[in-house]
This record gives C-alpha cells, structure tokens and sequence, in this order.
C-alpha cells in the first residue's frame, strides 16, 4: 500500500468546499468585535475540495485493522461486535439533536431511556444504584474511588489512606487512587493467578480505603477466594470495589453485587458492544451498594409517581460527588447500550456470560493442542485466558511481540501483549461470544503455522509484519525526535 | 556480562557513584541501560535542590518503560548533564563517562558506606 | 440468540474439545450460591431489531421538534453530510486504540492530522490526540499546571466566575481529591469581563496558573493581553478555555499578551459533533512545547518503519498510565477517537474560509437575535463588553418562568442565569449560522408573547 499524503499536502491556496460553509460576511458585520480581539491572519488549515477530504480519509480508513474486518482477540477489551442498529437508533435526528440542558418538557425520551438502561445496568450487577455519568472506564474508576473516599469522609474516617490492588491489576486502577489522593500498595498473586489471601489479610488494617479488583481477574480466570477477599476487607473497614472491565465473562451468570462489591463499574464499550471508535468515546457507569448512594455522581435520570422523567442533579443530592463532565457524560454511546440491552433482554445477556466463556475455553484447548503454553493450565478460563511464549523467546529468539506482528501478516489482530506484567512474554486473548467457531479455527490454525515458523524460519518472524501499510516502526526516533505536527 | 568498574560504588536501584573529595557524579550502570533499553528521554533534578539519600532525584524513560531514579546519598545537587537533554542515548553509549546524569555535593560522607561495592552488586544483578 | 453465531452442533464440538459436558461446566470454579441464575427476571424480554428501533423512534420523537437557542457550552452547527458518513465507517468506528501501530495507520495518521489542526487554530505548539470533554479537559490542564510550573509551591490555581460554571464543578471534584483550591476571580458587574483589577489582590500570591476562558460563559470577549501579561508577571501559567469555532476570528491562545498561553484547552463539540444530549464530544487540549511532557493523554508522532517509509505511532508513552501506572501523568487511557475524527474531516472540510464563515455568521445571528429582542419593551443586554456568539439579556420577569413559557411554544430561549449566578432575571441566549431570520422572528414574537 502507498503512502498517504497529509490533508494538508493535498491543499491548494483558494480551493474550497463551497457548499458546506455560508457565504462570506461583509466586515461591518463584525464591527462588534474589537479589531485589537481579532484573528490577524487565517488559521491554515487545509483548502481542499470536497471530494478530496471524502477519498482521502475513506483511504486512510482502508489502513485500520476492524472488528468490521478481522478477528481482534484483544484481551480485557472485549471487542465484540457492535451492532449497527445501535449506531442508527443513536443517531436519530431526537436524540442528535437534543441539547443537552433541553428543559425536561423536551427531553422525556432521553430521559425515558437513561431510567431504564440504569435500571437494567442495576438489575444486571446486583447493585443498588446506577450512575451513568462517567465518560470512560477510567472515569468510572475515579468516580468509584472517590466515592469511597468521600464515604469514610462524611463518617469522619481520615486514617484510611490507601488502596490496595492486586499486582496483576490494569496500569488504570493505580493511576485512578493516586488521582484520588490515596497510596497504592501492591498484593501479590499467586501461582494459580489468585490473589495471595494471606498477604492480602496482612495488608489490611485501619489504614485500608479499599482494594480495588477485577473478577475474573486480569490472569483470566475467577477469583476463588472472593468472599475470604470480601470479608478480610470488610472486616478492616475498607470497601471493595470491582474494576468492570472483565464482566463480559460473568454477565448473566455472577453479580459483583452478590459476591460482595461496594462500588463497580462497567465498560459498556466492551460489555455492552458499543464501538471503540479508534480509542473512545466509551462509557464507565457506576454502581453502588446501599451506603455509597448518597455519593453517586451526577446527573442521573429519576421517575416521578405521574411516570414523568426528571434528573437528579447536585442540587438535590448534595453529597453527591458531582459532576465529572459538562453534561452528563457520553450521551450517544448510553442510547447505544439502552439499544444493545434492549435487543438482548434477560435470555441475551446470560448467554453473553455462558458463550464468551465457551468461546474462550475452546480457543485454549485447541491452542494448547498446537503447541501453545497456558500460564495457567490448570485453571479454567474465563472469557480470557494467557499463553506464554517464554520458551520460545529463550530457546529461538522469538518473543511474543514477534508473534503478535506476525499474525498482522494471517490478516488476524494480536492479543494484548505483555500484559499483565507478571506473566513473561504473554498474550491475553479473548475471543468473545460474537466469533463464529470457524473464526476460532482460523485463528488456531494461524498460530500453529506461525510457531512453525518460528522453528524454521526464527528471522522471518522477528522482521514481521510484511503485509501491511508500514513495517515495524522506529519508536525510539518518535520518542527522541518529536515531530507532533505537520510543518509544510 | 556488564562492566561494573571497581573503583565506584553502587545503589541496590542501579545507580553509582563516584567521589571526589565530597562531590559525588552518580549515573546508572551497564546492567540498569541495558535492562531499559534505549533511552528516549531523562529527567534531571534541579540544580540547587537538596537531596536525601533515597530521595526520588530524576527519571529516565525508554520507549516502553519509565524508571525513577534516586539519589545514593545525601546533599545539595551542584551541577546536570545538560547534553543528556538532546542525546539521552549517552546514557546507554557511555554510562559512566558522558552518560553521568548530576553531581551532589555530599552532606553525609558516611552515606558512601552504605552502598554496595562492585562485587555486592555483582552479587545482586546475579541473583535477580 | 442476538449476535451469536453457534449453532447446536457448534456448541457440542467446541465442548467435546474442552472435555466439557455442559456449558454450565465451565462455570465450576464459581461458588454455587454465587451464581445469579434466577435474580434477572425484572429484566425485560429481548427485542429484534426493528422493535428497538421502533421503540426508539418514538422516543426521540418526544425530544425533537423545537427551535433552540441554547448555547452553554455546546452550539449547533451544520454538520456536512460526509463527516459522520465516513466517521462510522466501520474501519473507524469498530477499530481499538492504535496499540498495533502497523495496523493502524488510518486512525494514527487521522490523529496526526487532527493534532495539526488544532495547534493551527490556537496558535501553539503542541497537542494531544483529545480528552472526554472540554470540562474534564480543563480538570487535567489544572493539575498539568501543577506539574508544569515548577517555581510554584502551592498547589492552588484562579478561576474566573464568569467561566462556564459546569466547567468549575466538574473540574473542582475531579481535582479536590489531590487537595487543589481553585480561587474564584469576581467578574465586573457592568461589563460581563474579568478585569485585570480584580485580580490585583493577587499580585505577589503564589498560584500555579490563572484560567482565561475566550469568551466567557456570558459570551464576552475578555481582554487577553492584559490578563495573561499579568500571569506571567505574577509567576503563573495560564491556561486557557476557548471556543474552537471563535479561534477563526478571535487571536488565539498561542498569541496572547508577550508570551501567549501555556496550555490550552476546550470543548471540540462544535467542529462537526452533534449536541447529541450533551456526548460524546471531545475536549482539545494544546500546549507549548516545554510543557509537553507534562501533558495527560495520548499523542502521535510521525517517525520511520524499517524501511525508511513515513509512518505514525504512539509516543510519549512512557507518561501513561499502562506503564507509569501510579506515576501517570492521569488515569485517562482512551481519548474520544470517534468525535475527533469527525472534527478533523469537519475542519478540513470547511477549511480557514468555511470556519471563518461559520464562525461569522454565528456572531452575526447573535447580534441580530440581541437587537429584536432588545427592542422587547423591558429585556436588555446585561453586559457592555463584545460579544461573539451569545449574550445575556434582562428580562422583566424571572427567567425560570419565562423559559418555560417559551418551551411551551417549542422555543428553548437559552440557558437562566438564576441558579448559577443569582441573576433571577437573566437570560444566555445563543445563534449560530443554523438559525434563519425566520428562527430569530419566531423567538420575538413568542418573547413578546410570553412578556406581554
């Protein structure tokens, strides 16, 4: 494939869209504005047809790799399929174009459809209440933790000045309680890819805010001792709160509620098959027990006893954390998750829990009968599981970013690689309920040749991917040569 | 196997030091470089800020990694390697010539022992 | 079964390969009281895809139909057809972040040129390839700061009360956590402007940054230069808040005052993102070069694969949270790939006359809007500072009362200044190039109505 040119190498001085813009003003129009407050010269961007932006952009999206195209096994990503009648019901002209503090006489079907998709985001975790405000998972992390944090505030709890998270755990959830002022102490995982209880008992004590985890765990399979977990924090005073990246494997068939969680959130970019776009826009509600409700953030959707919808805003839940975006957060990514839950009803998403399992534990059977290595042979999997190619890397160079290149050339997307960082030279691979077991196949039958390959071939391997727009990057200039921006 | 010169001392995080006459030129060693990799980028502290033995001094970064560095003893820092803004790869070339990253004017002489001498750090890299 | 594939026969080969008799099998490690077989029935039945949608039809029915003049923070504008036809294409929209960059070169390259684009219209250096919004933008900006200005010791930051007041609560409780203040900067009361005055009682106080918002909640054009002189006088960064759209006729941040703004950031909705209920939008955020280090979020450079070929890539990694983890720079780990791809096609499309022209006509609209309804016996335009594409008028009733008498004509008449700033009387009202004469008419006459 070619390279592409920049937008603005495409751009002739004079040449416009014309019919996207109104014509231009006379300067008297704009004689309010005080010429010393004015822009002196045009900013440059590119001047260029209208056809010149639809090719060369439809030409760049010829570049990406796709849920649309390929099968993309990222682990803790959960890439799913994303149902295109929920980008259509999102995009009604309703909903696009409701402005986002349209009065409540104007916004009952919005409204109508945040109630009852926190109600079914409720009923789906065992928890208590739904906040859908958060932006991101992230987000959803650092409202769930400042939570916690402003719980043992208003009970005049100041002691509690860290959080714990398993070693294993996303670089997010560390990042999320430094954002929140607390302390990070790591606990260590067992060989068996649980949480080693006994350090984990030792760890707590009145300093403890919480332990923030994930179940299934980032080493792909159920935390066993999760009510032993439950009840050691509890017991020190802290709260536990359940990271939702991984509730693809559970849905339907285990409540974070049930088992004992305080405060969740969910994903619904990865649960609830709304889109990555690239990286974003997602969505990370919060979920709550009983004692955290008065924390939620805002604003939520309530229902007065007429049926009619309203928002619960802080100025009636003043001990709420407050707002963490303009509005309320990623509208259009929630209408499309309301669409996603809507289709699936109750039957739909236990069988989101029971196939990805399914998916997931079939994939590393015929993995390992090709020659793979489990970290965790022993153990089930959850809709994830983690080979390791250390052998390989040791005794023929080959390392797991080699594979993960080389699979680009079968036209499959890699795993998520080193990660998590306890595992050596690892993939983490979730395959999803949505991928035909012919696509599985696919994929086994591309490892098994590249392993092949890494026999007989081990250079071939280290110089992959040869079938794509570009070949392996030089990372180090990008780093140490920055060049941000277009100079023309 | 990487050199570890005999005559420096070293800090169980893979920094050493090398004194003279109470200014001690700390950098990382062989083992730590390479363990990173190419170096993109090195944070340096600031000339005039006084320093704990332990404390938090800089970091350097790599494309896919970040490690802290911290000061193996006490004192005022009196001088940075200001070339290392443009070419953080001196670091991996000559880790303990041009690669030196500041020098600290030491409060505590008693620090330097201790640290580990070559062979304890031999030692240690062997047994991680 | 909605979106899976397996048949019956399908299901009993992958089990047989597990040596699993059953799916509830491969659910034996989980306690069995755990399990949540029988506590889902509130939820309701599935739907086929025409059902939802119906259903959904009608309830964006409920939402439409009215003429708005809300601004706020989030305005209305044409969105040229192609921009979301070619942002959902499924190449981009069911794409993951950029980690394999081999296989991502369209979503990379976009990002590259969106970063360009954006330095142009503020005038810095620097961007990043976006945040959530533009409220949560500023949230990071704050605690950049904080980082960035290094002779600061405090940890406290000024913030204008003529900034959006939604932009101050969101960044107040995402930055309290980290025991940072914000110190409000009273507005003047005549002009709707901060004033360099009001920040005197300051001189000599040690602050990280000062916020500038261009304009201002109230739509007034601040005086920039002096403002941001008298940061950097006074040891302070400043970061500023600004419309994308204005940056076509306003001097942007980069410009202001000797120096220009440190850190810049903003609400990107208008560059071809629908109002859509308030997100997803994206939030811009720019910075000069020094400071990029310090900057949250996901950046792309331009470099060269193997073979010496132009390609793009992830860089700067190493302030992020996957490998700094409690060290990061922020806990964010995606921006809003999505909407900034539909600004990048937006603003390419529209190019630097189309934008001046949108942003022309907005301001044009608004001052024509303010003229009918100032010639209202009792409504007049609160503040005398210039304005670019909203202003605030004074009513002769309480302007909770009056918006939702318009609503019931289907005129959303702005925003009531009641709550946030005490003003029972005031209105933000706001037009862009989307509002016709004919528009404009229909808010006066049903004004005059409600008023009479």
């Amino acid at each position: 494939m070619s390279e592409t040119q920049l937008i603005f190498q495409l751009s002739h001085p004079g040449r416009s869209a014309t019919s996207q813009a109104p014509k231009a003003l006379s300067d008297d129009k704009l004689s309010a504005i005080p010429a010393h407050l004015r822009r002196k010269q045009k900013p440059a961007l590119p001047e260029v047809s209208e056809m010149q932006v639809v090719r060369h952009y439809t030409n760049l999206s010829s570049k990406n790799f796709a849920i649309d195209k390929q099968f993309y096994p990222l682990g803790s990503c959960t890439m799913k399929y994303n149902p295109r009648g929920a980008n259509r019901a999102a995009m009604l002209p309703g909903f696009l174009n409701r402005h986002p503090l349209a009065p409540e006489s104007h916004s009952q079907g919005f409204l109508s459809c945040m109630f009852e998709l926190q109600n079914f985001l409720k009923e789906v975790t065992g928890m208590k209440g739904v906040s859908l405000a958060p932006m991101a998972g992230a987000q959803g992390e650092f409202a769930g933790v400042a939570m916690i944090r402003a719980y043992h505030e208003a009970r005049g709890d100041e002691a509690r000045t860290e959080i714990l998270i398993p070693e294993a755990a996303h670089g997010t959830n560390p990042a999320t309680a430094v954002m929140c002022g607390y302390k990070v102490r790591e606990v260590p995982v067992g060989k068996d890819g649980d949480v080693d209880l006994e350090a984990l008992k030792e760890a707590c004590g009145p300093q403890t805010a919480g332990l923030m985890m994930t179940n299934p765990s980032t080493c792909g399979v159920f935390e066993r001792q999760i009510e032993a977990i439950s009840k050691a924090v509890h017991e020190a005073g802290g709260l536990l709160y359940y990271d939702g990246a991984n509730l693809n494997a559970i849905l339907g068939k285990v409540r974070p509620g049930d088992m004992g969680f305080d405060v969740i959130h969910m994903n619904l970019h990865k649960t609830f098959a709304t889109p990555h776009g690239g990286g974003g826009p997602g969505a990370g509600p919060v979920g709550v027990s009983e004692r955290l409700l008065p924390y939620l953030p805002t604003p939520m959707a309530g229902q007065r006893d007429d049926g009619s919808y309203h928002w619960v805003d802080s100025d009636t839940l003043d001990t709420s954390i407050g707002h963490l975006s303009a509005f309320m957060g990623n509208a259009g990514v929630l209408l499309r998750a309301y669409f996603y839950a809507r289709s699936l009803g109750r039957e739909g998403m236990i069988r989101v829990g029971e196939f990805s399992t399914l998916a997931a534990n079939y994939l590393l059977k015929r993995l390992e009968a090709v020659g793979c290595t489990a970290a965790y042979p022993d153990r089930r999997a959850s809709h994830e599981f983690i080979l390791t190619f250390a052998k390989e890397a040791k005794e023929l160079g080959v390392t797991a970013m080699d594979i993960a290149k080389r699979l680009l050339d079968y036209n499959q997307h890699a795993p998520t690689t080193y990660f998590p960082l306890l595992v050596p030279e690892c993939f983490l691979i979730e395959p999803t309920e949505t991928e035909s077991k012919e696509a599985l196949d696919e994929f086994v039958d591309a490892m098994a040749a590249i392993l092949e390959e890494a026999r007989s071939e081990p250079d071939m391997v280290k110089e992959a991917p040869f079938t794509q727009p570009v070949r392996r990057l030089d990372d180090v200039k990008a780093a140490r040569e920055l060049d941000l921006t277009w100079t023309d | 196997m990487s050199e570890i010169p005999a005559e420096l001392r070293y800090a169980a995080s893979h920094e050493w030091a090398k004194n003279d006459d109470g200014v001690v030129t700390v950098g990382i060693t062989e083992h730590a470089q390479d363990a990173m990799g190419d170096l993109v980028y090195v944070e340096l502290p600031e000339v005039g800020q006084v320093l704990a033995a332990g404390d938090e001094a800089g970091v350097v970064e790599s494309v896919k990694a970040a490690s802290d560095i911290y000061a193996p003893v006490s004192g005022e820092v009196i001088e940075i390697n200001e070339a290392l803004e443009d070419e953080p790869e001196l670091v991996n070339n000559v880790p303990y010539e041009g690669g030196w990253l500041f020098k600290i004017q030491m409060s505590e002489a008693g620090d330097l022992d201790n640290l580990l001498t070559a062979d304890q750090y031999q030692a240690q890299i062997e047994s991680e | 079964m909605p979106y899976i594939p397996h048949t019956p026969d399908d299901v009993r080969a992958m089990l047989d390969a597990i040596g699993a008799d059953s799916i509830e099998d491969l659910f034996d490690e989980i306690p069995a009281h755990l399990k949540a077989a029988g506590k889902l029935d509130a939820l309701p039945e599935g739907l086929s895809e025409m059902d939802v949608t119906r259903l959904m039809n009608e309830r964006a029915a409920m939402d439409a139909g009215a003429v708005s003049f809300i601004g706020a923070g989030a305005y209305q504008h044409h969105i040229p057809a192609a921009v979301w036809e070619i942002a959902t294409r499924g190449e981009f929209y069911t794409a993951y972040t950029p980690y394999q960059a081999e296989a991502s070169q369209g979503t990379l390259q976009v990002i590259y040129e969106f970063q360009t684009l954006m330095t142009r219209l503020t005038a810095m250096d620097v961007s990043n390839a976006s945040v959530y919004d533009g409220a949560s933008g500023l949230a990071e900006a704050v605690l950049m700061s904080l980082r960035a200005n290094r002779k600061s010791k405090s940890r406290k930051v000024l913030v204008p009360a003529a900034l959006n007041p939604r932009y101050t609560s969101a960044t107040q409780a995402i930055v309290e956590n980290q025991d940072v203040a914000l110190e409000t900067v009273p507005f003047c009361q005549e002009k709707g402007q901060t004033l360099v005055d009001s920040l005197k009682p300051h001189e000599g106080e040690d602050f990280a940054a000062l916020v500038i918002s261009q304009p201002n909640y109230f739509g007034s054009l601040e005086e920039v230069d002096a403002l941001t002189d008298w940061a950097h006088a006074n040891g302070m960064l400043v970061i500023a808040v600004v419309n994308p759209t204005a940056m076509a006729l306003i001097t942007p941040p980069g410009e202001w005052g000797a120096e220009g703004a440190d850190i810049v950031v903003g609400e990107g909705q208008p560059l071809g993102v629908p109002l859509s209920s308030g997100g997803p939008y994206f939030g811009f955020m720019c910075c000069k070069q020094k400071y990029v280090r310090q900057m949250p979020g996901r950046i792309i450079g331009r470099t060269v694969d193997m073979e010496g070929k132009q390609g793009f890539t992830l860089t700067l990694q190493a302030r992020e949270q996957h490998i700094r983890r409690s060290k990061a720079t922020s806990n964010i780990c995606t921006n809003q790939g999505l909407a900034m791809t539909a600004a990048t096609i937006y603003t390419s499309l529209l190019g630097p006359d189309g934008l001046t022209n949108v942003a022309a006509h907005s301001h044009a609209n608004t001052q024509a809007l303010a003229d009918k309804l100032t010639a209202i016996d009792g409504v007049e335009r609160a503040f005398v500072a210039p304005t670019f594409h909203e202003v605030v008028l004074t009513l002769p009733k309480p302007a909770d009362q009056v918006l939702v008498a318009l609503a019931e004509k289907d005129v959303l008449g702005g925003v009531s200044l009641a709550n946030d700033y005490g003003m029972a009387n005031a209105i933000l009202v706001n037009a862009t190039e989307v509002h016709s004469e004919q528009d404009l008419q229909l808010f006066e006459q049903a004004l005059k109505e409600v008023l009479a």
